[in-house]
């Protein structure tokens, strides 16, 4: 697996994370299609994913947990608004509460998934994650949420470069 | 893995400092450490006051310094702070990697049946 770029975009809010895998596209799919597959690189090995709900479809409901080193649940939610399988999926990310209903506190972000056919039966996976406000990431960068911190800052790299020169 | 230089409620405060558009332009224009808050202020519509607040904001988030000069108080961006949260910034960016590795390396393993 290769990252090919990250783009950050300070005014759209989006950050865009590029990368290949030496695979078909079939096979990539399946590690969001397939719910075992998904909850094992979903979350890191300290805190392991869990899915309970796993309906890809348009309108579709996904929910999972997270369970920290000390057995603390950490609940998530996906909204799915779209699914072209094998190449798309498109769905809005959020946090819960301990029953499992959604936090209406807490912001979603919008994923939004693109899968492409390349030579050689490789394929090529974009990640687009969209927020809701300069607000929101500021609340997420606070919860320790890795898009929340990258958006906020995106413009640090660039002042840092420019004082490099 | 670098947070030694940041504690949970100093990165809290830096990131509420740059959530507003006008604080990072500040830090932006602060690089050099020669302009003065009425300087700055003289860049944004709005008032002295308003500008002194987000000076004041970024501040507090040891994301700037004020020194004096002669009757003026230049404002003074503390790159030590910024690296430190690109630091914080770096590690989440690694947090995507990361699943992605793993996302690679499951991918990797020989599956069981046809697809």
């Amino acid at each position: 697996m290769t990252v090919t770029d990250v783009q950050k975009d300070t005014d759209s809010l989006t950050m865009t994370i590029t990368s290949e895998f030496p695979a078909p596209i079939e096979q990539v799919w399946r590690l969001w299609a397939d719910p075992r597959r998904l909850e094992r690189w979903w979350g890191p090995p300290t805190y392991p994913a869990t899915f309970e709900e796993h309906d890809l479809t348009p309108g579709g409901s996904m929910t999972y947990f997270m369970t920290g080193p000390e057995g603390e649940k950490h609940r998530g939610w996906w909204r799915v608004t779209a699914v072209e399988a094998p190449h798309r999926l498109e769905f809005e990310d959020g946090f819960a509460d301990e029953a499992g209903n959604p936090s209406p506190d807490l912001p979603e972000i919008v994923v939004r998934v693109a899968l492409i056919e390349q030579p050689a039966g490789t394929t090529r996976m974009s990640i687009e994650s969209v927020f809701p406000s300069a607000e929101a990431m500021e609340q997420l960068a606070a919860m320790g949420m890795e898009e929340g911190f990258r958006a906020a800052l995106g413009q640090i790299d660039a002042i840092l470069a420019e004082e490099a020169a | 893995m670098v947070v030694d230089t940041l504690d949970d409620a100093h990165a809290d405060q830096i990131f509420r400092a740059l959530a507003d558009a006008t604080r990072r332009d500040i830090l932006i224009h602060a690089m050099r450490g020669d302009r003065s808050v009425s300087d700055l202020a003289g860049l944004y519509p709005m008032s002295f006051a308003a500008v002194q607040k987000h000076v004041a904001v970024l501040e507090r988030a040891g994301l700037v310094q004020k020194q004096r000069r002669g009757r003026e108080q230049l404002v003074q961006t503390d790159v030590d702070t910024i690296q430190a949260a690109n630091r914080l910034l770096e590690q989440f960016e690694a947090l995507w990697r990361d699943r992605l590795e793993r996302f690679g390396r499951v991918l990797a393993e020989p599956t069981e049946g046809a697809i």
